[in-house]
């Protein structure tokens, strides 16, 4: 079967190549200002943050080198040689990593519990009035966007040094972020159910525990599994501040070149990040199926 | 339904009793987990020196210290603090560009429809590694290379960035459409055609989306790396903690919200300008 192509006439055809080479004209003049744009910004950015590549080509051997340093034992030898010697704080540094994630797990609970509290107070679907809704919003946003390290340092100061300070830190931050997920997922939740309880003389209350919270609880669980991985990561810092656990440790190890030291606590850092990680993933997917788990 | 008929209700007990009767390690697994869940809570209150009268003299101190932060007043370093404060967006600019850069090559040899599993295998650990470590630990390792001062930090966000990315970027480029790919390679291409004509043009706008959403979210952790050192509004932030002077403190949060809030909206207008309104959500 053969189908003829039409050719349209030469002053018709040339009209349209016209056209279609000034659109795309105009969307690589758009693409180049952007670029524009965009690199003249970064440049201001270099010289805003002191970048200086004489200092970073001189010294780039360092990096590479550092990690040759703390892969080296006192003795010279390669840390992998003499796991003993390289792990000998074994027992103090498990103890410490035992505290930091018990810090990620008491904050996370915490927050939780406040944010599953606060979140119906702040979608827009279920929130009984607008002012409250407006504070709550208001006050989820801080505890988000100011950084747990940053509550740290003023719990510090607030309740002593310690892991407390740590813990209610990592639940201020928590609060926020988690209180947002929750109260997203309320308002993408079906509302008939909700009409269904409120005609029968409900009160708001017994809405939300019988309408709302069947559809939603399977994604709250599921947000604050990958919450606590999130926190564990932050509780290896709290201890810069003195807020406990193993950041404490390693700040002194980094600051006074105990190099195999280094490594050694890295390591189980990024062990127990990977354990972590798989072992809620693992949840997650035994609660509610693969699908969940993207 | 509570109405039925009682002889009609055993019936249907004695005809499906597996409904009527669930196993006893179904019913009690859910009390279980949450009695768990509770004692290891209850452990970690008196393990980490949890009391309430600690809470409670604690409490009270916050309070009066944020009684001290009102109201926030930067008295004379106004124009020290806005310079700390470009420097820590400079910081965030910077650093999610350098990682963007050098976590686009590298997220190709971590996609499954592009290299074997024996090569993506090794460099998503890798990836993983390096996200595993926190870009303040980061900041830290580049201070003691590069020295004190904000370009450690750019080296810090782009380092930990780069974890993210690679491992982003790589899924963006899994979930690209093979037919393009197919189509270059029947009319001649080589594979490096396949990638630049072929995946290229669909992955890149999800990527600026990424790397748009991450400009956000290192204007954050750019304020902080500070603490140790590493330049950036944080550094101003820690030393005024420390000197309790509360009223400068509480101007430089509300200095880092405002800045947060102020990317966040532009990052957001740009995002919804490159992939459209759908993918801004």
């Amino acid at each position: 079967m053969t189908t003829a192509v039409s050719i349209l006439p030469p002053q018709q055809l040339a009209e349209l190549n016209r056209a279609y080479r000034r659109e795309v004209a105009r969307k690589r003049l758009r693409t180049a200002l952007a670029a524009a744009l965009f690199l003249a910004a970064l440049v201001v950015a270099a010289f805003g943050a002191e970048v200086n590549l004489k200092t970073f080509f001189t010294y780039i051997g360092n990096f590479a080198s550092y990690f040759d340093r703390i892969l080296t034992l006192d003795s010279g030898a390669r840390v992998w040689t003499d796991f003993g010697e390289w792990f000998w704080g074994w027992r103090k540094w498990l103890h410490l990593l035992g505290e930091t994630i018990l810090i990620s797990y008491v904050g996370t609970l915490i927050g939780a519990v406040l944010a599953f509290g606060l979140n119906f107070l702040a979608a827009e679907n279920t929130s009984p009035g607008p002012v409250l809704r407006f504070v709550v919003r208001r006050l989820l946003e801080f505890a988000r966007t100011v950084p747990s390290i940053v509550f740290a340092l003023i719990f510090v100061i607030a309740f002593g040094l310690g892991p407390m300070a740590g813990v209610l830190a990592i639940a201020i931050h928590c609060v926020g972020a988690l209180g947002k997920q929750y109260s997203e997922m309320v308002e993408n939740a079906d509302m008939k159910p909700v009409e269904g309880i409120r005609s029968t003389g409900a009160s708001w209350i017994s809405c939300m525990r019988f309408a709302v919270l069947p559809q939603v609880i399977a994604g709250y669980a599921s947000y604050t599994l990958l919450r606590l991985e999130i926190n564990v990561r932050e509780a290896s810092v709290m201890g810069f501040v003195g807020a406990g656990g193993i950041g404490q440790e390693l700040v002194v190890a980094i600051r006074k070149f105990y190099y195999s030291d280094v490594s050694a606590i890295l390591l189980t850092i990024i062990l127990t990040v990977f354990v972590i990680d798989i072992a809620t993933g693992w949840l997650r997917s035994r609660l509610f199926g693969r699908e969940a788990r993207t | 339904m509570s109405q039925m008929p009682a002889a009609d209700r055993n019936a249907l007990q004695a005809r499906y009793p597996e409904i009527f009767k669930r196993p006893a390690s179904a019913r009690l697994a859910m009390p279980a987990m949450l009695l768990a869940a509770l004692a290891i809570f209850g452990f970690g209150l008196v393990d980490l020196d949890f009391s309430p009268t600690r809470l409670i003299a604690g409490l009270h101190q916050l309070g009066w210290i944020t009684m001290m932060m009102l109201p926030p007043d930067p008295g004379s370093s106004l124009p020290l603090y806005l310079k700390a404060l470009g420097e820590t967006l400079s910081i965030a600019l910077l650093g999610t560009t350098l990682a963007a850069i050098m976590a686009l090559p590298v997220s190709l040899i971590a996609a499954r429809n592009i290299v074997p599993d024996v090569v993506r295998f090794p460099v998503r650990r890798f990836l993983d590694s390096v996200r595993g470590i926190d870009t303040l630990i980061w900041a830290l390792v580049w201070i003691n290379v590069v020295g004190l001062g904000p370009f450690a930090g750019v080296l810090a966000i782009a380092v930990s960035d780069f974890g993210a990315f690679g491992k982003l970027f790589s899924e963006a480029v899994e979930g690209a459409d093979r037919k393009q790919v197919e189509g270059i390679r029947a009319s001649g291409g080589t594979t490096l055609h396949e990638i630049r004509f072929g995946l290229m043009p669909q992955v890149l706008p999800v990527i600026a989306g990424q790397v748009l959403y991450f400009i956000e979210s290192n204007t954050r952790s750019a304020t902080i790396i500070g603490i140790v050192g590493a330049g950036g509004i944080g550094l101003q932030l820690a030393e005024q903690i420390r000197v309790l002077e509360w009223q400068k403190v509480s101007f430089l949060i509300l200095m880092i919200l405002v800045a947060v809030a102020a990317i966040d909206w532009i990052s957001g207008k740009l995002r919804f300008a490159i992939i459209g309104r759908r993918a801004v959500a």
